[in-house]
């Protein structure tokens, strides 16, 4: 199977590899995921007076899984958690030119940074912001 | 000493056709081009003669007389036509086959096939090496069993039966009146095989995994103590015995004689450069890298062949990391479904492992320098990966990651 250029570029170059301290009380942890799947995201963001300002990934999986993550840690730096919360997978697998078989990857990358709010969100003690349906 | 990239190791999917075999088939297009089943003229003369010539030789490489080979389109079609043929020519006697969970699909299929039509199948599990024992099968015989199929070496590890090549699980079948079919198209042309010596009745084989060309096989079907009958699956003409019909691919058939004949002549002095090869890349691999395993047997395996698993790191991704390698993966990811290679699974491997698993085939072009270049990217990928993965984060962490609750999805 033929990889996008896009993918290719994130899977030589990812962008934000790394961890964050997951015990900052202004970090947030998604895992998604499963080794017998075949793939384990991990996202980390930090937020600041609601603000993402750094977002870090760990990711076990395919190079469309690898670049999903990679690609998501670069569109959340800046964004608002309301914003971050809004991405959508197909978002994801339209900027990588995912074939049908690898639209899971997106799926998961979205998934992760959902959990990794949510965590944050935890952490404050707020109620979990919705995605918008 | 820099390496011509792209590098080919995965010469268990299949092999260039060697320059000497496309020579020989050459005239058989345009000049020979006879209809070997045309019995009035020269042009049919010439054209069966050279196909019987092909079939002496496939022959030779396996111990049997030529009347017993009928060439076929490759090797699941002889898969289909061995099982399919006895298990409908033997239907009154009985309708349980023996087979093993690690077979080529064209195997696995094929009984599947003949299960949803009143057939019975026994799929015996393999140890953690990959070996079926005498016993388990043994065990499995039933009075109305007609046929055992097991193959002979494994597509995805390289592991040999042991009870296949000591004569052992022939000598079984025979005393309890039950025939043996094995699927030796990975090591045909590469190990030594004697179907008198191993008892063997059926043997599928193909031309492409020989350096001939695709699209040409035969299958064995033992003439004598027993003589072996089956119905043909393909009717026509008549052809082959009435085994198989369909005008023969002359040129492939040519083409397959050379190699079986080239792959036998020189398979001492191969294999033992190829196993010379094989031994010093699964050193490198397995003994330089933490965390890798050889799945598989090591002491019952074909010469060219490695299957091995990186932890921590996902097969695919690392494929991709060996852009300029041809190599092959377990993990099926790639596949609508995200199953990993039932063969590992079968072998008790992890889902991580198996999805963590690369195929390694070394051949007959190989040289030290490209298996040298393998084990640095490999080397280089697996590190660069496992900085990138959460498991192998965790794992440095203490982190057991059989205890911990993922999300499937």
């Amino acid at each position: 199977m033929a990889y996008s250029d896009k993918v290719i570029q994130h899977y030589e170059q990812p962008r934000n590899v790394g961890s964050l301290d997951k015990n900052d009380e202004s970090v947030g942890t998604g895992i998604v995921g499963a080794p017998a799947c075949g793939d384990v995201m991990k996202l980390q963001i930090r937020v600041e007076d609601g603000v993402i300002t750094d977002a870090k990934f760990k990711t076990y999986g395919c190079g469309s899984a690898i670049a999903s993550s990679s690609l998501v840690t670069e569109w959340v730096k800046g964004m608002s958690v309301e914003q971050a919360m809004k991405i959508q997978n197909s978002q994801i697998a339209e900027e990588l030119s995912l074939p049908p078989v690898k639209i899971h990857c997106s799926v998961l990358a979205e998934d992760a940074i959902k959990a990794a709010i949510l965590d944050y969100q935890q952490k404050q003690g707020k109620p979990a912001v919705s995605a918008a349906e | 000493m820099t390496v011509k990239t792209p590098i080919y190791l995965d010469y268990a999917a299949t092999c260039p056709v060697d320059p000497v075999v496309v020579d020989a088939m050459i005239p058989y297009f345009s000049e020979i081009f006879g209809n070997a089943a045309s019995r009035t003229h020269v042009f049919g003369w010439k054209a069966e003669e050279a196909v019987e010539a092909a079939r002496a030789e496939i022959a030779a490489t396996i111990g049997a007389d030529a009347k017993e080979v009928s060439l076929t389109s490759g090797a699941t079609e002889s898969n289909n036509l061995a099982i399919k043929g006895v298990a409908e020519f033997l239907a009154e006697k009985g309708r349980h086959i023996i087979t093993a969970v690690t077979e080529h699909k064209a195997v696995l299929d094929t009984c599947k096939h003949l299960e949803r039509h009143g057939y019975s199948v026994t799929y015996l599990p393999v140890s953690a090496d990959g070996l079926v024992t005498l016993e388990q099968i043994e065990a499995a015989m039933r009075p109305e069993t007609i046929l055992v199929s097991l193959m002979f070496a494994n597509n995805e590890t390289g592991v040999i039966q042991p009870c296949l090549v000591d004569g052992s699980l022939g000598a079984l079948c025979h005393r309890r009146g039950v025939l043996l079919h094995t699927d030796a198209v990975q090591a045909f042309g590469k190990v030594p095989i004697d179907v008198e010596a191993m008892g063997i009745d059926l043997l599928s084989v193909s031309a492409h995994k020989i350096y001939g060309p695709k699209g040409v096989g035969a299958l064995y079907v033992r003439r004598r103590r027993p003589r072996v009958r089956i119905a043909p699956q393909m009717h026509g003409g008549g052809h082959e015995r009435g085994n198989r019909s369909g005008t023969l691919n002359v040129p492939g058939i040519v083409g397959f004689g050379v190699a079986a004949k080239l792959a036998r002549e020189s398979m001492a002095a191969e294999s033992a450069r190829i196993l010379t090869l094989r031994e010093h890349l699964r050193t490198r691999l397995c003994e330089a890298i933490p965390h890798s395993f050889l799945n598989g047997s090591l002491a019952h395996r074909l010469p060219g062949t490695l299957n091995i698993s990186f932890a921590y790191v996902e097969g695919e991704s690392l494929l991709m990391g060996l852009k300029d390698i041809a190599v092959s993966s377990g993990s099926a990811c790639t596949s609508a479904s995200l199953e990993p290679s039932y063969v590992l699974k079968a072998m008790g491997l992890d889902d991580e492992l198996a999805h963590s698993s690369l195929r390694i085939t070394i051949g007959r072009p190989t040289t030290l320098e490209e298996v040298d270049y393998l084990a640095d990217r490999i080397e280089e990928q697996v590190s660069r990966l496992r900085e990138m993965s959460p498991l192998w984060e965790m794992v440095q962490d203490g982190i057991d990651l059989s205890t911990i609750q993922w999300t499937p999805h």
